[in-house]
């Protein structure tokens, strides 16, 4: 019996297309759009102005509080402007625009592709270094990741999870770094385990993906304190609190960091990224993002600087197809839709799902027939009809003693309902109000 | 027989009489002293409960009065100087007072100057697409045409025009309680002086966006020209982020940055057609016809009776 979380959880259709696709390099475009709130947290301050030149990997804006992440030029060539641009959040945001002049790299950075297996660093030089990488949460929620880097005071990790799960319907780029990265990231793996000074890791990999268990497992031989831990198909298990559940049994209290319980999660896209900025001096200025959809023609997996609009990736892809109906930012169950095609891929983007016009659209409403089913997949165990009801009724107050903060927003009741009720809208909209009620009561 | 009567009525009574004697005792001894003037003062008090005066109810804005020294900070927008005036003669205290506000809808993106480039096909409820993305056009600070203002006005003030896509306040019967304002996540709606006559001038546009930006999303957006705010000779027009933004108590409604401005974002209210110009005016909207109003209410009515239909 393989391991998973305890409450809910749902198996929608897998739908991972371009699984047996490699990591192609995605050419550089002309024009980059560098947002400057790639992660979550305070925007970076912009370093540079127009007519500056700049090369890859140099510092564009630097971290602009303590939860943030520094930003590095993805390309080399002409800063054009400072501007607003539309970003994934929907709305237009700051971003650097940089005219592309050839591939001019920071000196500093060892651009070769020879396995460095041994390091000789205290745990304090290794965050520093993830902090001045600006590396970031790569499985989408892009937290900085050197604040997780940094136990509060009074607590101790005793295990790091690496993320492997992947368990977004579509999307393919975990598994695909997984399987052609792999020796990377374990050393990426025993760099986070040295920063944070356990002993263990585990890399929890849901059961979908055999061949990349099979290889990690082979591999993580050779490494200390490290091991595969498969996992039942199960979706949210990609969920932080759902994966410490599924991975050492701990569960994660209400209003509290998996910290609480000893562990520190990590995505295994983060462990590469450390590996490169540790070893290599590499900042974070391109990650894998899969593009895929079934009216795509040829979905796949590409290594994409940050910066480069999306209508690229689509192009390479084989063009927008004429049924699409939606473009989504991310995976079917928590992406985002885009407004247009001229967003550039960030820290953030996980993937690119093109769904056509038929699936995409959505269905009628109907009244909510108490059938329960939206508790009984409710990962969080909270009770979704009550609080889409609450939100409705701008019952806030109510909603918070209902717990509706603890909602990881995964989609599995709006997804389960057979009345096609738009739960998560309206929670989202609960949550929202619940947050903004919380600050004003903190500042008063 | 009598016996068992007579026993019963001693019984009854002396139960009576112990249980008034307790509950004598219980009153005086747990006696709450409430100023009467506060019953005075709600009475005199609008009873709408709308929050316009930012307490929760009509009673505790009577408690706040009753306990505040002057009167100076609180003010019933419902009831307007005429209500404070009668609060101010229950409690022996003077009220200061306040120039009537009306709420304007600061946006003129009508499906022909703002054209849509996406579809928003989730619950029709603003807050919610405004926390998804900027909206179904390329401007992301205009009205957003889903009515969560209409569903927050308490007094039939307001509706969605089917033409426009846009919310319409009918001045007479709007109270300026701030519902609106509150309601609206683009924050379109402003409460301003209604003004001499009731005529007023404003900038019918929140659009932060440079002028190249804005205009292509929105034909009729402020585009920061600064055009007005050279032709104001009182100082009345201010110009921030690209938008211009006329301050109603200096402006003395002399209608000239309306006709500068390239395009039509400054609206006059209720000012009469102009006589000189040889092209028709540009825009003067009507004060409300009365048969507006009826069809606001109606609207509002046959709404109420569909949320009592679909409650039942």
């Amino acid at each position: 019996m393989l391991k998973t979380f305890a409450k809910g959880g749902i198996h929608p259709p897998e739908n991972k297309l371009s699984a047996d696709k490699k990591i192609e390099t995605l050419a550089i475009p002309k024009q980059v759009f560098v947002p400057v709130s790639q992660h979550i947290g305070a925007p970076a301050k912009v370093l540079v102005k127009k007519n500056d030149l700049v090369k890859v990997g140099q510092l564009i804006a630097e971290q602009g509080g303590f939860v943030s992440a520094n930003i590095h030029s993805p390309v080399s060539g002409k800063v054009f402007k400072v501007d607003n641009v539309t970003d994934t959040s929907g709305y237009k945001r700051q971003a650097i625009i940089i005219n592309v002049d050839g591939d001019e790299w920071d000196g500093k950075i060892d651009r070769s592709e020879e396995l460095k297996k041994d390091f000789d660093f205290t745990s304090e030089e290794i965050i520093k270094k993830v902090q001045e990488a600006g590396i970031v949460g790569l499985g989408g929620a892009t937290f900085p990741s050197h604040v997780k880097l940094m136990p509060p005071k009074g607590t101790k990790a005793e295990i790091l999870i690496i993320n492997g799960v992947e368990c977004e319907p579509y999307l393919t780029s975990d598994h695909r770094l997984m399987l052609e990265k792999a020796d990377e990231m374990l050393v990426g793996i025993q760099i986070l385990m040295k920063a944070l000074k356990v002993e263990k890791a585990s890399i929890g990999i849901e059961n979908n993906k055999k061949d990349a268990i099979e290889h990690l497992s082979k591999l993580s031989k050779d490494y200390k304190g490290i091991e595969v831990v498969p996992l039942k198909v199960q979706y949210p298990q990609g969920g932080e609190k759902q994966l410490i559940k599924a991975v050492i049994g701990r569960e994660v209290p209400s209003g509290s960091l998996p910290i609480a319980v000893g562990a520190v999660v990590h995505n295994v896209g983060t462990a590469f990224a450390v590996y490169e900025a540790v070893q290599k001096n590499k900042p974070l200025i391109e990650r894998v993002v899969t593009i895929t959809g079934k009216s795509v023609k040829k979905p796949g997996n590409f290594l994409i600087r940050f910066g480069t609009p999306i209508s690229d990736l689509i192009d390479a892809a084989g063009g927008l197809p004429e049924d699409t109906g939606k473009i989504i930012g991310g995976g079917p169950m928590m992406g985002k839709a885009l407004n247009t095609t001229s967003v550039p891929v960030a820290k953030g983007t996980s993937g690119i799902l093109i769904m056509p016009k038929e699936e995409a659209k959505r269905r009628e409403i109907k009244p909510c027939i108490r059938c329960a089913k939206c508790v009984e997949v409710c990962p969080m165990g909270l009770e979704p009809f009550l609080l889409m009801t609450l939100a409705e009724k701008a019952m806030h107050e109510r909603s918070e003693k209902e717990d509706v903060m603890d909602c990881i927003e995964c989609g599995s009741c709006s997804y389960t309902c057979p009345s096609d009720r738009p739960l998560l809208d309206f929670i989202r909209l609960g949550k929202n109000q619940v947050g903004a009620m919380r600050r004003a009561r903190s500042q008063r | 027989m009598n016996e068992v009567v007579i026993a019963t009525i001693i019984t009854v009574s002396s139960v009576g009489i112990i249980a008034a004697i307790i509950l004598y005792w219980a009153s005086q001894k747990f006696k709450v002293f409430e100023d009467p003037r506060i019953d005075e003062v709600e009475s005199a008090l609008p009873a709408a409960n709308c929050g316009g005066c930012g307490f929760p109810g009509c009673r505790n804005f009577a408690e706040a009065c009753v306990k505040a020294d002057d009167l100076d900070s609180l003010f019933c927008p419902v009831g307007g100087n005429d209500t404070m005036a009668s609060v101010a003669k229950v409690l022996g205290k003077d009220a200061t007072e306040k120039e009537k506000k009306v709420a304007v809808v600061r946006c003129n993106g009508a499906p022909q100057f703002r054209k849509k480039t996406t579809e928003f096909d989730s619950a029709a409820n603003c807050t919610i697409q405004h926390n998804l993305y900027g909206g179904e056009t390329a401007c992301q600070y205009g009205c957003l045409g889903l009515g969560e203002c209409v569903d927050a006005c308490n007094f039939d003030a307001m509706y969605m025009d089917p033409e426009t896509e846009l919310p319409v306040i009918v001045e007479d019967m709007c109270t300026a309680c701030g519902a609106c304002v509150e309601a609206c996540p683009k924050d379109i709606i402003e409460l301003r002086p209604v003004g001499k006559k009731s005529r007023r001038i404003f900038v019918s546009c929140v659009s932060q966006d440079k002028g190249g930006p804005a205009k292509k999303a929105c034909s009729v957006a402020c585009i920061g020209c600064s055009l007005c705010f050279k032709e104001c000779k009182y100082d009345a027009i201010k110009i921030e982020n690209f938008l211009s933004y006329i301050d109603p108590v200096k402006c003395v409604l002399c209608r000239k940055c309306v006709s500068v401005c390239p395009t039509d974002a400054i609206w006059e209210v209720n000012l009469p057609v102009r006589k000189a110009k040889p092209v028709a005016p540009k825009k003067s909207v009507a004060k409300p016809e009365v048969d507006l109003i009826k069809v606001a209410k109606e609207n509002s009515a046959k709404d109420t009776d569909n949320k009592e239909d679909s409650k039942a």
